[in-house]
């Protein structure tokens, strides 16, 4: 660590969208979990069928700030939002909004792999039976693990227990039930922390292939995953200038001029990685 | 003897081998609970052989036909546990399934969010009060409140569906739903202690899964959360099983102590563990060993339960945890 932090929110980057269209306009002004301030002053605009990419250093509330699109810190108690994360033009936290509804639309991918403790095929087709989907569940399970790269290693035994698989098969596992029910956004949080190299290359690429169809989210602490696969990239950073240690959005941009360009300082001295 | 690693240089390091004392120390730890263990082990084999002896003799009069004989008449010398097996079946099963399904009710209501903590913790606590209530005092409050409290209604009952067969008499006083009944309540501790404990075991990362596809709370139960704790689950309710099965105080001062094989929830019947406790003070020298062999189908039968239990739940979670099945 090499700075002081004497911040004020004018620092906040206001972001650049090119004109593309936003699927989640995401505003968070404060963030609380109980007493304690999380992440504060972040704008961060999700364009439609791009990889946005959200980098920073550890506890800065990327995790935190992904999981605030699908409403996914509800279960946490003690957590308090303040600001609006709009859909498609409709504000998520809004009273009357079912968060389970949210949680239809935009899926997750979480950091470690969690399969089911079922079958590989039950497993994909869980959230097609939440949805009630009735018809073709087969097909659509065979489409979701071709989707996700993991058929052809788990064609001859589907009954087989989802937990039998190797990390990164388990985690191309989840992918395929977050993708079986075809949600608009995907969220991905730090999706290959637990996975080697040539496993994070295949997750890599089916980003790059999921987002003709869908708008994908990610954490990553890979800078080089980051420049790899996202269209945008958002920076947050901690700022302890209250004696908090809360994250804010420093830069937002387009991945390529983020990291050859970036305009604030921090962003500079993070990737050349000054700090971490 | 043991291999040095330092050999003729010595490391230069603070790691050093464990010392001679530490060395003595696991191995006497390690002595003592091989004795301990093995002497556990040997008790229970002791107490099988001394009342497997003590039986020996009624085993080689009566054979097998004490199992499936129906009359226990000391006078005539004529014994038969068959009415005693069914009625001590009969009562844990009905106690299990009433204990049972409000046990993992409450294991569930308890763990997965629906109070706020500091009210669940005195939830716990007040149900497992429950098991720290004496049976006899489970007895009492059964005859003095239960029974009055059913009798109306089970009448009423009785005189109105009297056709099926579960109600096909009428309940006069002791009998076998006041005593399921009231072994459910006792059995309910033990079910719904070791339900949390499997439901609490489910990992967090789970419940994000199942949240995180747009399960509903009761949807992220049924489908992800007892699933996954179903093994744990099914071992709470062959221990509670296994209770209802031995428990004898309550039973013996509720179910009427009455050699009858009825299916009807309001007749009188007996159970091998009242039948116990009430013959034993005045038994001759041939009715302690009949005794005897009631006891020793009584341990069969635990044992028994005990053991398709956990067969069932080691394959159910070998098929969980991976692997071919
Ligand atoms: N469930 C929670 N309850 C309370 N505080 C939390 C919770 N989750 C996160 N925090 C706090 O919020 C801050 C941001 O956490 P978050 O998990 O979003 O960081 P992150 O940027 O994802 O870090 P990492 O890169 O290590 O995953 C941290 O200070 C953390 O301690
Ligand atoms: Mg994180």
């Amino acid at each position: 660590m090499i700075m002081t932090n004497t911040l004020d929110s004018s620092i906040v980057a206001e972001p650049n969208t090119n004109g593309k269209n936003v699927v989640i306009d995401c505003k968070i002004r404060n963030l609380y979990y109980g007493k304690f301030r999380a992440v504060r002053d972040s704008h961060i605009p999700v364009e439609e069928g791009q990889v946005t990419a959200f980098i920073g250093p550890s506890g800065c509330g990327k995790s935190t700030a992904l999981r605030c699109l699908n409403r996914m810190n509800d279960l946490v108690r003690g957590f308090r939002f303040d600001g609006h994360v709009h859909f498609r033009g409709k504000d998520i936290y809004h009273r009357n909004v079912d968060p389970v509804a949210v949680r239809r639309y935009i899926g997750m991918v979480f950091q470690q792999p969690n399969p089911f403790a079922m079958s590989i095929y039950n497993n994909v087709a869980f959230g097609l039976r939440l949805n009630r989907v009735k018809d073709d569940i087969p097909e659509r399970v065979e489409s979701a693990l071709r989707g996700a790269a993991l058929w052809d290693e788990v064609k001859d035994k589907l009954k087989n227990s989802g937990l039998s698989l190797s990390g990164g098969q388990q985690q191309r596992l989840c992918i395929a039930r977050a993708i079986a029910t075809e949600p608009t956004v995907l969220l991905m949080d730090e999706p290959c922390s637990a996975l080697d190299p040539i496993a994070t290359r295949r997750i890599e690429e089916l980003m790059t292939e999921l987002k003709e169809k869908y708008t994908i989210a990610v954490v990553t602490h890979n800078l080089q995953q980051a420049q790899r696969v996202a269209d945008k990239t958002a920076f947050m950073y901690v700022d302890t200038s209250d004696g908090g240690r809360t994250g804010y959005l420093v830069e937002y941009e387009d991945t390529g001029q983020l990291f050859e360009d970036p305009k604030e300082e921090y962003t500079k001295q993070y990737i050349r990685g000054e700090f971490s | 003897m043991a291999i040095t690693l330092e050999g003729d240089v010595p490391i230069d390091s603070v790691a050093s081998p464990p010392s001679r004392l530490d060395i003595a120390g696991d191995r006497t730890f390690r002595g003592l609970t091989y004795v301990f263990s093995w002497m556990t082990i040997f008790l229970v084999l002791y107490i099988v052989y001394e009342i497997a002896g003590k039986a020996f003799p009624a085993i080689q009069e009566y054979g097998f036909g004490f199992v499936t004989g129906t009359t226990w008449d000391a006078n005539r010398g004529e014994f038969g546990v068959f009415p005693e097996i069914w009625g001590t079946l009969y009562s844990s099963i009905l106690a299990l399934m009433l204990g049972g399904f409000f046990g993992v009710s409450i294991a569930i209501f308890l763990t997965q969010d629906f109070l706020p903590p500091k009210l669940e913790v005195v939830f716990k606590n007040i149900v497992e009060l429950l098991a720290a209530i004496p049976s006899v005092v489970y007895g009492l409050w059964g005859i003095y409140v239960v029974i009055p409290a059913l009798r109306p209604t089970a009448n009423w009952v009785h005189e109105h569906l009297g056709w099926i067969p579960f109600f096909e008499t009428s309940l006069s006083g002791p009998g076998m739903l006041p005593a399921a009944m009231v072994l459910s309540i006792m059995i309910l501790p033990t079910i719904s202690a070791v339900s949390r404990d499997a439901l609490c075991s489910v990992p967090h990362r789970l419940k994000e899964a199942a949240f995180g596809l747009g399960a509903t709370r009761w949807e992220a139960i049924l489908g992800v959360i007892l699933p996954t704790s179903a093994t744990g689950i099914f071992g709470a309710l062959v221990l509670g099983f296994g209770r209802a099965l031995g428990e004898t105080m309550a039973l013996a001062m509720l179910v009427g102590n009455s050699n009858q094989v009825s299916l009807s929830l309001f007749s009188p019947a007996n159970t091998l563990a009242a039948l116990l406790a009430n013959n034993f003070p005045e038994a001759g020298k041939l009715e302690e060993g009949v005794l005897m062999y009631a006891a020793l189908i009584l341990m069969a039968i635990t044992l028994l339960v005990n053991l398709v239990g956990t067969a069932i739940m080691n394959r159910a979670q070998r098929r969980l945890s991976g692997g071919e099945r």
